[in-house]
Parts: C-alpha cells; structure tokens; sequence
C-alpha cells in the first residue's frame, strides 16, 4: 500500500480499501454458507425445503458475485477519471529525469532555456500542481518509485517514459530506484520536497541563480582545484567553466539534504569524507578515488560548503 | 572400487569444483597515494627513436579484468574520446581498432599517449583523468583490436552502434611502433 501524499496514491488507497472489504465479505461468506452446508445437510438432505434451500442459496450466490463485481468495476472507473481529470493534458510542470548509475539527474523544463533548471538526486515540488515527470535512463534500466505519491515507472536506455504526479500534502518523501540496477542499487535515492507553490518559486529562483563565488581565501584554492584538477572533467558548477555532465550537477550542492543519492545526510564531515574516499562511502560508484592531501581536501570542502 | 577409493575421487572432485569458483576482484580503488606532489613526468617521445616505455605490472592486472575493461569502455564515451576517435574506426584522430599505432600499442605506451597527450592534436588528459582510469581507458583501447584475452572483454554494449560485438572479432597480431609511425608517414 502507498502512502497518501498524491493524487494516485490517495486513489489507490481507497480502492485498495473496497478491494478488501468486498472480498473480505465474500470470504466470510463462503465460510459462514459450508459450515450452514454441513449443519444443514444432514437434516434437510433430500427433502423439498432442502432443495427450495440450495435454489435460493444459488441465486443469492449469483447475485452477490455480480453485484461485487459491479461495485469493484465502477470503483475503479471512478478512480480513473478522477485521476485523469485531475490532470490537464499538458501539465503546467514538467520534469525530466535521467536515471544514472546510481545517482538521479533532474531538469526542470522550461520554454526559454535559461530558466531550465538543472540539479540531482533532490526533487522539489509544489503541492496540488500536476507535474508530468519524463523518465530517461543513460545506462541500465531502473525504476522511479516514491510510494507516497504515486506507483512505480521503469527508466529504460533509449526510451522515454512518463508519468503523472499530483503532490495532495505538503512534507518530505523519500524516493528509491525499485529496479535492481547494479552494486549500488541500494544507496540511489531521491529527496523529495513537497511545499506550498510560494516556496517552491522561492526554490526555483534560487537554484537558477549561478553559483555563489568563493567567499574565503580557502574557498578560491579550493574553486581552483576543483576546476583545475580531474573534478572538472565530470561535474558542472554553473558560472564557472565546470561543465561536464557525469556527475551529478554541484551548483547548489550545499542546499541539499543528501550526498550520493541519500547515501550521507548533508554535513560538513560527510563532505569531507565523501571527497576524501567516495570508493570507501559507496563501493564501485562512479566517482574514482583520487587522493588529495589534506591541505587540497580543507580547501575543496570549504569551496563546496559555500555552494549553497 | 573401495570405499577408500571412492571417497577419494570425491574428494578429487570436490577439488575440481572448488577451482571453479575463482571470481574476478572488483577494484574499485586504486592504490592511495602518498602525501607528495608526484614529480613532473617528461615525454620521451623523440623523433627517430621508437616510443619505449617501462613494463609496468599493473597493465596485466588491468587488462584482464573485465570490470576495468568494462569502466574503460564508460569512460571513453563520457570523456568524449568516442568524439575524435569514434568506436574506434577513426574520426579527426586515428583510429583505434586497427593493427597500427603511431605511438604504440601496449598497455604502457597507450597510457603514456592518454597520460601525455601527442603533438597532432591528442589532449593530454593528465590531472583531467586518475590514473586508475587511464589504465582502465588503455585496456578498452586494446579491446578495440580485440587484443586482450576474449573472456575479459566488456560485454557493456558501445552505445548505438551496429559493430559486431567484441567478443566475436578475432584477435590481431600487435604491430610493434615504428618511428616512422611516429611521423605519420608510415604507410
Ligand atoms: C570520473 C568522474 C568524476 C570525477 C573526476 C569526480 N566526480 Fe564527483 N561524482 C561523480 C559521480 C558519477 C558522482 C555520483 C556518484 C553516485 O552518487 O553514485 C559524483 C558525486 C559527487 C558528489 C555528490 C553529489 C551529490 O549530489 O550527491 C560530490 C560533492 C562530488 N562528486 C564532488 C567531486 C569533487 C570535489 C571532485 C574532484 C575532487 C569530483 N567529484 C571528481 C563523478 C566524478
Ligand atoms: C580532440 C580530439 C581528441 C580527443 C578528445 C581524444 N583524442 Fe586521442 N588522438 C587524437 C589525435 C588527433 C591523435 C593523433 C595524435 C598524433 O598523431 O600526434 C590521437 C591519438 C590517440 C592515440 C594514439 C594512437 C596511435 O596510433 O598511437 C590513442 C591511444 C588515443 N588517441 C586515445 C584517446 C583516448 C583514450 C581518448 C579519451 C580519453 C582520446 N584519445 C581523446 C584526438 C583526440
Ligand atoms: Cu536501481
């Protein structure tokens, strides 16, 4: 059973209720009418009240399998079409989201590209918006599940997919990759905020914003060995010449709760051990080991920790 | 047979069976290394003198190991190497699934080539790339030519490409540099 924070999620639940009272009932019946069989038998077996007994039994029988049925069919059709005319056909938001192994890269589209919003493993979204969610996957297949809001979608190379996600309750969900899809299968997780439509705006703006310059003298030697050393060649920092794409975006890496897809909670320790060894935090993922001393990691997490 | 006799073969055949359960080391972290700043490395590429370079142990350990192999492969499409190269055929660089290398064609000397870069327009990829994965990058290289062993070679398919697999090509003979390769006049 999903929890209750979307649109699907809420239908689902109560189908799944009428689902179960319906066939709960006909269980208790077939129970309650072998043991009146077995009580009964023996004393009306042959006689005409005891056929006149399995007669009507039979029709009471038929009628409440049709009537059950009835009742589960328009049930579900009922929760189709509040689902789909919940959401419009085109949903004002829509959100692309390309499965990596093992980390989640999300873009926000939109029609002037400059206010296409690029950032990974963190998904924000307004409440009572309809969002249709595109699905992409550049390795492996996986799956997009955050049980809260609606059920699961496969991400699969060299197909696109969707999805429609109407958020019903403002909160924090936690989403997973439900397709096994390698070593790290397990730490692929997505942070996901559902907020008022105001501080979703506010959250936008500010992850359109280029990266904050370092402030500190610490911070510039860490820019400079960020943009110098191998960290360029797979990660993009927006406003500096960080451009690649295979790595998660680190624009505004310090905003987020996680690192590595939900495999360390955001804290300056986590950063630092994540960057000294992410082969030793998540085995086998694609971020190589790379060896600074411990002047070059002070100065790159104090660089990264104003990426706010 | 005697029971000794039998309990023997099976002990034989046990042994037999535990052989096969050698599984291939994945390493996903290189060797850490020391607190120093590595001495600046200088090409000795110079005309007229064949590329030569140390055998190193780690080209054996890296090219025979599917998973190195495997992230060689991943590598060479996300650092673009597929952009200059293409899947090996050739683009604006030379290509790579041939027999003929301009700066050789071992393990050692492909990672001095991706290490170092080269004059005609080869990027040198040193503090770009970890040397772990130039190694890995190398390996791949070589699988291009189907040189390493069949059993190792990545079974990661190369992205839209209609190339029979490289686990179906047959296995070519290294051509050892030249220094008119070097040149490019060879040929
Ligand atoms: C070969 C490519 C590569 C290089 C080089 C590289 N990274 Fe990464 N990085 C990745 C990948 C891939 C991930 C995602 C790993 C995962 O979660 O599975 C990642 C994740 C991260 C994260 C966590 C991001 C998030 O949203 O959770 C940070 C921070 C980071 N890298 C910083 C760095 C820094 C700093 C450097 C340079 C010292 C660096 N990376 C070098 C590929 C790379
Ligand atoms: C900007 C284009 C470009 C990119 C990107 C590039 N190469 Fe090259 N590469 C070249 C050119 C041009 C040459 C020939 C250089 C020469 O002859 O001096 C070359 C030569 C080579 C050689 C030597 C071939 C021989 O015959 O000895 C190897 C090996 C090689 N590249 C591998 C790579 C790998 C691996 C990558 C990715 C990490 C890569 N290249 C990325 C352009 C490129
Ligand atoms: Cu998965």
């Amino acid at each position: 059973m999903t929890g209750g924070g979307g649109l699907q999620g809420e239908q689902f639940n109560r189908l799944f209720t009428l689902f179960m009272g319906i066939t709960g009932f006909f269980y208790v019946l077939v129970i309650v009418g072998m043991l009146a069989g077995i009580a009964i038998r023996g004393r009306a077996a042959g006689t005409e009240r005891g056929e006149r007994l399995a007669r009507t039994a039979l029709l009471g029988w038929i009628a409440a399998v049709v009537l059950g049925l009835t009742v589960l069919t328009v049930g579900s059709y009922a929760s189709e079409r509040r689902v789909s005319a919940a959401i419009p056909a085109r949903p004002p938001l829509e959100v692309q989201i390309t499965a990596n192994q093992w980390w989640w890269d999300i873009t926000y589209k939109n029609a002037v590209p400059a206010n296409e919003l690029r950032t990974a493993n963190e998904l924000h979204l307004p409440v009572g918006v309809p969002v249709k969610v595109t699905l992409k996957s550049n390795d492996v297949i996986h799956s997009f599940w955050i049980p809260s809001l609606a059920g699961k979608q496969d991400l699969i190379p060299g197909r696109v997919n969707d999805l429609l996600l109407l958020p019903t309750r403002t909160g924090q969900f936690r989403g997973q990759c439900a397709e096994f899809c390698g070593t790290q299968h397990a730490h692929m997780a997505l942070d996901v905020t559902v907020e008022p439509v105001a501080s979703f705006r506010r959250w936008q703006q500010a992850q359109l914003a280029p990266a904050a310059p370092p402030s500190t003298p610490l911070a510039q030697a860490g820019h400079d060995l960020v943009m110098s050393q191998q960290c360029a060649s797979c990660h993009a920092i927006a406003g500096t010449p960080a451009s690649a794409r295979f790595g998660p975006d680190l624009t505004h890496l310090a905003s987020r709760r996680s690192i590595a897809a939900g495999t360390l909670p955001m804290t300056r320790g986590h950063l630092y051990a994540w960057i000294a060894d992410p082969q030793g935090v998540k085995p086998g993922n694609n971020m190589p080991y790379i060896g600074f001393d411990s002047a070059k990691l002070h100065a790159v997490v104090a660089y990264l920790q104003g990426l706010k | 047979m005697s029971s000794r006799c039998r309990a023997r073969l099976a002990a034989l055949a046990a042994l037999a069976l535990l052989s096969a359960c050698d599984r291939e080391e994945r390493q996903s972290r290189a060797q850490p290394v020391p607190e120093t700043l590595p001495t600046p490395r200088q090409s000795i590429l110079q005309p007229g003198v064949p590329a030569r370079t140390a055998a190193d142990p780690r080209a054996r350990a890296y090219e025979n190991n599917s998973y190195q192999m495997s992230q060689g492969q991943l590598l060479y499409q996300k650092m673009n190497c597929s952009g200059c190269h293409a899947h090996g055929g050739g683009g604006m660089g030379p290509a790579l699934s041939d027999a003929e290398w301009r700066y050789g064609g071992s393990m050692e000397e492909i990672v001095a080539t991706i290490d170092q870069g080269r004059p005609n327009g080869m990027p040198s990829w040193r503090g770009k790339l970890t040397e772990q994965q130039m190694w890995q990058l190398a390996a791949y290289v070589r699988s291009l030519s189907a040189q390493p062993r069949q059993d190792v070679l990545s079974s990661r398919p190369d992205a839209p490409s209609s190339t029979e697999p490289a686990t179906l090509q047959s296995r070519q003979p290294v051509v050892p540099s030249s220094p008119a390769g070097v040149q490019g006049t060879s040929r």
